[in-house]
């Protein structure tokens, strides 16, 4: 603490806040919180899907394969790092960044347990709370997809070229009814904070996924499937559809470049499913909040457990329940058509999604 | 033609050009060594040339260079996913050469061989077929069951796929002791793991939406380009030679051939699983009558093919006719040795099927034309 306080008092305090506390926080969330994360929800789909397979997934690095993530990292980076002489270099260089970076950035602004005033310890659990958190989110999520774009064009590859053609396609018809669907939590709630957001589910008493004569379960629903949409996986990972196009936009990419492609996805993933949580699912509350009966959730009678680690643990539980249904997804379905694709985008999606919107003005005004 | 398709393209705003895609000899999904020239606008394909040929061996040319019976190991190369029919159709051919009659026993236990082998390929087909489609699970469920034939194939000769099993005149050897019971296993429980396969793909929207009416095949065309086997039971051509022309044991059990008449992707899949639930039932009834005696019939050490003689023999392999022409010069050597492959003819129609299709279809098209590349290069 004192360190942080010598820090703020030699930047000042304006940009301190602004600037270096959220930088710092986020440093923290990410190397402490999310890498590892990411890399045990690989080591979890594989386990899951051998599971569903009836195989048995990694078993050979340590007990049950729990070091097979470190194994996989440690390999990833001794790889060789091949730039195809055709490729565009800096394009070629820059677009795994692109999806990686907005993908950790929208961490930012989810708040994954209670701030210090709420829970009476010292930690807030979010790292900051802006009051346009939604448009940061979209505005974030859409950068990630240049990045699959620009890798594709930077390949040079037939290959990696259709792969980003179609990660563009697919990018327009489902940002916006993403986009859209993100209206309706925002209308019932009436903030854009994610805060605020969470706090309004509590304030009306439900989760905004069962608010408004069913319109929130809709609402759910388009945003869940564009979601999936959004971070290319099963049934709509079109962009990397291996049988057809061998590995879409990251044929050319190999070692640590690749893995960043990879973690991209996979943060991706996560935070869909963050935002879901957050939007939908009453974020980081435990179930029924305001019910005496359900008080027993308040997970108070676990040693060590105060109202902020509830928190954070209801939301990984959560987050988890969803980050399952998206391997459930993988081990299911077939790949959609891209043409089928766009039609379910366009032509369900979208006026779907705009007839709940108005649905939900209509609620509002009733209220 | 090309002047209006030039006046075209000038119409509009932009350049319009189609781009050459190499689809294969290494490609994840085109089962080999294909390779598919691919003339695309956008992912819509223009023009398809198949290039073949990566896996020539010159079988046809070895077969004259060894006595009739040291040519059946060649067999097993063409087909490797279904040795033994080609086993089948070749040892047939040479014993109609020759006039080599089979025991009743042998000619049992050849239809067992052929039958777990239709499962086997047809196993193997679905598991790729649904992986190329994107369906991930199924490829690991086949693979249990198909693991489950290979075993039995172990069992009766040591080889899981270059089978070897059949000799002119008969069988090598004996089933061994216990076979028929392990078998008989398989064969009870094997119907409600289709059942299984099923559950995962035949109702489901995605699968459908990815299947039905893609590359539809007429009866006609199927008929003009002499394809066989499933593919053409799915255009609505009642043709199985197992029923047309029975050999070995097929006159003697009860059977369905499975005919549907929409020609596309999705009636391909349902002929193959309903053939594997039939060929269960013709497992089961081999089974229970399989009579006693000899597997080997008397014939003379060394086999001659007469001077000027020949025949020709078809069976019903898992992907179609497969049919040896075997002329005889009165040495143990033959003179000429002609394969029948189906997968060669039935990989002729895929560039018709693919015209206009999009790229993720021309990989549900060549996964459903069930092709082998080792017999369609031989």
């Amino acid at each position: 603490m004192n360190l942080l306080d010598s820090v703020r008092e030699s930047v000042g305090p304006a940009i301190f806040d602004y600037a270096v506390s959220p930088l710092l926080k986020i440093m923290v969330l990410i190397f402490m919180g999310v890498l590892p994360l990411i890399s045990y929800l690989v080591l979890a789909e594989r386990k899951i899907l051998g599971f569903m397979q009836v195989r048995l997934g990694p078993n050979r690095v340590g007990p049950w394969g729990v070091l097979q993530p470190i194994a996989d990292i440690a390999k990833l980076l001794v790889k060789q790092d091949i730039i195809p002489s055709t490729a565009i270099r800096w394009a070629f260089i820059l677009a795994p960044c692109m999806v990686v970076a907005p993908a950790f950035i929208i961490f930012a602004v989810i708040p994954f347990g209670p701030s210090a005033a709420q829970s009476g310890g010292q930690l807030d659990f979010f790292i900051t709370d802006v009051n346009v958190a939604l448009l940061f989110v979209v505005a974030m999520a859409t950068v990630g997809v240049y990045g699959i774009i620009l890798g594709g064009w930077a390949s040079n590859s037939k290959f990696s070229l259709l792969g980003g053609l179609r990660a563009a396609a697919q990018m327009i018809s489902y940002e916006i009814p993403q986009g859209f669907s993100l209206v309706i939590p925002l209308l019932m709630a009436g903030t854009m904070s994610m805060n605020g957001i969470v706090q309004a589910q509590f304030d009306q008493g439900r989760w905004f996924i069962f608010q408004g004569w069913g319109l929130g379960l809709v609402a759910f629903f388009i945003y869940f499937v564009a979601g999936v949409a959004e971070s290319n996986r099963n049934p709509f990972d079109l962009p990397e559809a291996e049988s057809e196009l061998v590995a879409g936009f990251h044929t050319e990419y190999t070692g640590m470049r690749f893995a960043l492609f990879f973690l991209g996805e996979y943060a991706n993933m996560i935070v869909i499913s963050a935002v879901a949580v957050t939007l939908f699912l009453g974020g980081w509350h435990q179930p029924f909040p305001n019910a005496g009966w359900a008080s027993f959730l308040n997970l108070q009678w676990l040693p060590l457990v105060g109202p902020g680690l509830a928190g954070v643990l209801w939301f990984s539980a959560k987050l988890f329940a969803f980050l399952f249904v998206y391997i459930w997804f993988r081990g299911t379905f077939p790949r959609y058509r891209f043409d089928q694709l766009m039609d379910l985008g366009w032509k369900w999606l979208i006026p779907m999604v705009l007839l709940t919107v108005f649905g939900t003005g209509l609620w509002k005004i009733l209220q | 033609m090309a002047d209006s398709e030039n006046m075209k393209h000038n119409d509009t705003l932009f350049d319009v050009e189609e781009m050459e895609l190499a689809f294969g000899p290494q490609h994840p999904s085109t089962h080999g060594v294909l390779r598919l020239n691919l003339k695309v606008d956008g992912e819509r394909i223009v023009d398809c040339y198949p290039i073949i040929g990566y896996l020539h061996r010159g079988t046809e040319k070895l077969f004259e260079l060894h006595p009739f019976f040291q040519n059946v190991p060649h067999t097993d190369r063409m087909d490797y996913v279904a040795a033994a029919t080609n086993n089948l159709a070749y040892v047939g051919a040479v014993e109609k050469l020759t006039g080599i009659t089979v025991p009743p026993r042998a000619a049992y236990i050849r239809t067992l061989l052929c039958e777990l082998q239709r499962i086997s390929s047809h196993l193997l087909w679905l598991a790729t077929h649904a992986i190329d489609i994107g369906a991930m699970t199924p490829f690991f469920y086949c693979f249990r069951e198909r693991e489950e034939v290979l075993d039995l194939f172990e069992e009766f000769c040591g080889a899981r796929l270059t089978l070897n099993c059949m000799r002119p005149g008969g069988l090598p050897f004996d089933l061994p002791v216990g076979w028929t019971d392990r078998c008989s296993a398989f064969v009870d429980k094997f119907p409600s793991k289709v059942d299984e396969y099923e559950g995962l793909l035949t109702n489901n929207r995605i699968w459908k939406k990815r299947t039905v009416g893609i590359g539809v095949m007429t009866k006609e065309q199927g008929l003009q380009y002499g394809i066989t086997g499933p593919m053409l039971r799915a255009s609505g051509v009642d043709f199985d030679l197992r029923k047309a022309e029975p050999y070995e044991a097929y006159g003697e059990v009860d059977f369905d051939v499975p005919v549907f008449h929409n020609g596309d992707t999705y009636d391909r899949y349902l002929v193959r699983m309903e053939e594997m639930r039939q060929s269960a039932r013709i497992l089961r009834q081999c089974l229970d009558n399989l009579p006693d005696g000899e597997v080997m019939a008397k014939k003379p050490r060394v086999l001659k093919g007469a001077k000027e003689t020949e025949a020709y023999y078809g069976i019903e392999s898992p992907k179609g006719e497969i049919g040896f022409y075997i002329v005889g010069n009165g040495t143990p050597n033959p003179e000429r040795c002609r394969v029948r492959p189906p997968s060669f003819y039935n990989l002729q129609i895929v560039p018709e099927l693919a015209q206009g299709a999009l790229l993720a279809d021309l990989v549900a098209i060549v996964g459903t034309t069930d092709i082998v590349l080792g017999e369609v290069d031989r």
